[in-house]
């Protein structure tokens, strides 16, 4: 069964370094649906989150060929235990004198941030997991996105909770 | 502590690692690290004729010695020319670290004379690689380096210069040893693993023990050997672990897969138990994978996890070096202290079909008069050797003929291109394991397609004054692609047929080498007897056969039980 993983991956902040793992995924014919990378605390790694999709055999394959490469320091599926992920995205959406309104209620709904106004659009700030942004576009889309930018989902493994 | 510039910790880098020797071909990017090498003399440069025949040359020198092999060439084309060869050896596992020079840095992705992205076109065909932009990571890379390509699971490493870094100056603190934060192969073997391993093999019935070219890089031939025959259990090699384990055992069953023996591929598909040992299920030794030993319960044994289930289900990984895992598997078994009658009685059923099996279909070919067939000279060769020869082998026929029909006892002793099947390795690889070894008699099996892809390297050989051989089985066929047009494609020799090909004894000539040829069968043991006695290089063409082909043959995609036989 293919499923939805996302892998987060520390890597030595080498030059080339990023073009390994990218290289690895073309090369063997993996797929990279996004690609978060930035620093980290250490500045000689940089933390690298990673969402593919494959069965298990093909995520155990993308698991140990990270962890072949010399640059990779540690490679974790956080979607094997609980785990919380975010996702931004800028959405451009038309919002002229009937439907100014409309984006806002939804703003309001969704808990996004209009970030810049024009006579004509909204741009709006919209954070949460994929499923959100999802749902987002989707709603937007009927009143007419003009662009959008996305920032690629991160993930962090949840803290073991005492009670 | 002393300054050196970067030319100069290249060339004390090599000292300190233990190089003796080095392949290469200059150029206007790499000059600097030649003229110190020159001046400095220490280590011997072998000046080949094409930077592909210098890193085939490297190694080959590393297969036959387990060193790491290196290689120099400069920016650009030169860079460029050196793929291949560090292609096959990834493809191999074969350690090398492999110095290209680059323009300044200064000059980097201006499209300058001569200037090639050599790190990003070998990044997916080396274990790891480097641009070096400050001198003072130089004595940390050069450290790195070859670290990284002897150990583990060996690979090539690449190590590309600028011209500027090259002549810059730094302080050089080279490291003795080197701790990576991020790299750390396992090499120990799971005690718990182990256990699981040898229950399994004390219920087994129908073992069969499946050798890779791990059992050669680990240096375990001795441990392999010694399991073998403590369990009296069966043995079957792949192209890479020939000579990983002596040919001339009687628990050999010869290679297996495409061109393997009939027995070995019955016994991988009636087993219950595969005992895999630094192999990696390669389709060319699999076949159609869902047909692949239904019956068995496998065991893997490699340094590498990613080749661990990659192909075939496992059902007791042990990742770590095959040497360490096969030496507890060893002291396992000694532990039970079972007689080996018991292990004798165990496999006794299975040691009947088996032998059954071998005399059903030996390795075998079909004699007619007038006409050499290329296993006779194989046969011959192998006679007039007595196996004791290095045999380096070019891709094709010439190849899988050489790895059916001469046995190889000891390790290290049989140098080709299993994983990438590169045509023109054998020549330059002869030359590397000759530099090694040169009172040793180094052989080239090769065909007429296949030499000539770097035949220029006969003036390698002569400048060295080495002793290479090589046999040249010439059927004016690109004989491999031929078999499968004549099997799978109606007969149409589309583009395969070398009508003209040149004359090998006068090639040799022109080389001031000596040249040899035969036509019919009776000259054969004459003309290899001459040619292995004669001192320098010696080619010795025979023409063999036209349309010759190579059995068994598992037809690609088939199961390896659907073997064509002669």
């Amino acid at each position: 069964m293919k499923h939805k993983h996302t892998l987060s991956v520390l890597v030595e902040n080498t030059p080339g370094a990023l073009s390994r793992i990218t290289g690895l995924f073309s090369g063997r014919g993996f797929n990279i649906e996004s690609l978060c990378v930035a620093a980290t605390l250490d500045p000689t790694l940089s933390h690298l989150t990673l969402v593919t999709t494959g069965d298990d055999f093909i995520i155990e394959q993308i698991i140990k060929q990270l962890n072949r490469l010399v640059d990779v320091y540690k490679v974790v599926d956080v979607t094997e235990g609980v785990y919380v992920e975010r996702e931004m995205a800028l959405v451009k959406v038309k919002a002229e004198d009937e439907t100014r309104a409309e984006v806002l209620r939804m703003c309001d709904i969704f808990r996004c941030k209009v970030v810049d106004v024009s006579p004509k659009t909204y741009t709006i700030e919209v954070t949460g997991p994929e499923s959100k942004l999802k749902a987002v576009i989707e709603l937007l889309k009927p009143i007419g996105i003009k662009e959008i930018a996305r920032t690629g989902t991160i993930a962090m493994v949840r803290e073991k909770k005492t009670v | 502590m002393t300054k050196m510039t970067g030319k100069e910790m290249v060339v004390e880098a090599l000292k300190r690692e233990g190089v003796e020797v080095c392949f290469g071909f200059p150029g206007g990017a790499i000059i600097d690290v030649y003229d110190t090498l020159e001046r400095d003399g220490t280590i011997k440069h072998v000046l080949v004729r094409h930077e592909q025949g210098a890193t085939h040359a490297a190694d080959g020198y590393a297969r036959a010695t387990g060193r790491v092999g290196v290689c120099i060439a400069t920016s650009g084309p030169g860079a460029t020319n050196t793929v291949t060869g560090i292609a096959t050896a990834y493809a191999d596992s074969i350690p090398m670290v492999v110095f290209t020079g680059q323009v300044p840095t200064s000059l980097i992705g201006n499209d300058a004379f001569q200037e090639v992205d050599i790190v990003g076109i070998t990044r997916p065909c080396t274990k790891h690689n480097y641009l070096v932009k400050d001198v003072k990571d130089l004595p940390r890379i050069l450290k790195e380096a070859f670290t990284v390509a002897r150990s583990g699971r060996p690979g090539p490493v690449l190590i590309d210069l600028p011209k500027d870094v090259q002549n810059a100056k730094a302080e050089f603190d080279y490291p003795e040893k080197i701790k990576f934060r991020s790299y750390n192969p396992v090499l120990e073997p799971h005690s718990k693993q182990i256990e699981r391993a040898y229950r399994m093999i004390e219920k087994s019935r129908r073992p069969i023990f499946y050798v890779g070219g791990g059992v050669v890089i680990a240096n375990a031939h001795k441990e392999m050997k010694e399991l073998a025959e403590m369990l009296h259990a069966p043995v079957t090699m792949t192209l890479m672990g020939l000579s990983g384990f002596p040919g001339t055992s009687e628990l050999s069953l010869g290679m297996l897969g495409m061109h393997g023996t009939y027995c070995s591929n019955m016994a991988m598909a009636h087993s219950d138990l595969i005992i895999a040992v630094g192999a990696r299920f390669d389709d060319r030794v699999t076949g159609k994978i869902d047909a692949f030993a239904p019956k068995a319960k496998i065991i893997h044994i490699d340094i590498d996890p990613t080749s661990i289930q990659k192909n075939v289900k496992v059902d007791i990984p042990i990742v770590g070096d095959c040497r360490k895992a096969l030496k507890k598997i060893v002291k396992a078994v000694k532990k039970a202290g079972r007689p080996a009658e018991a292990w004798k009685e165990q496999f006794q059923e299975w040691w009947e079909q088996l032998h059954a099996w071998e005399e059903r279909h030996p390795l075998t070919y079909k004699e007619e008069p007038g006409v050499i067939k290329p296993q006779y000279v194989i046969e011959q060769l192998y006679d007039l050797t007595k196996g004791k020869a290095i045999i380096s082998t070019e891709v094709g026929q010439n190849q899988m003929w050489t790895a059916q029909f001469y046995k190889f006892d000891e390790p290290r002793s049989f140098l080709t291109s299993g994983g990438l099947g590169t045509m023109g390795y054998g020549l330059p690889a002869a030359i590397g394991a000759q530099m090694a070894f040169p009172d040793k008699l180094v052989i080239d099996v090769a065909g007429d397609g296949s030499i000539q892809m770097n035949i220029q390297e006969l003036a390698t050989a002569q400048q060295e004054k080495l002793n290479v051989k090589v046999v040249i089985l010439n059927n004016q066929f690109l004989g491999m692609v031929r078999q499968w047009q004549e099997l799978f494609y109606d007969r149409v020799y589309a583009a395969t047929d070398f009508t003209f090909t040149p004359d090998f004894v006068k090639i040799a000539e022109a080389y001031g080498a000596t040249g040899l040829r035969a036509t019919k069968p009776e000259e054969v043991r004459e003309v290899l007897e001459k040619g292995l006695e004669t001192p320098g290089v010696v080619i010795m063409e025979f023409v063999i056969a036209r349309e010759e082909g190579v059995f068994p043959m598992v037809p690609a995609g088939k199961a390896t039980t659907e073997m064509l036989l002669v």
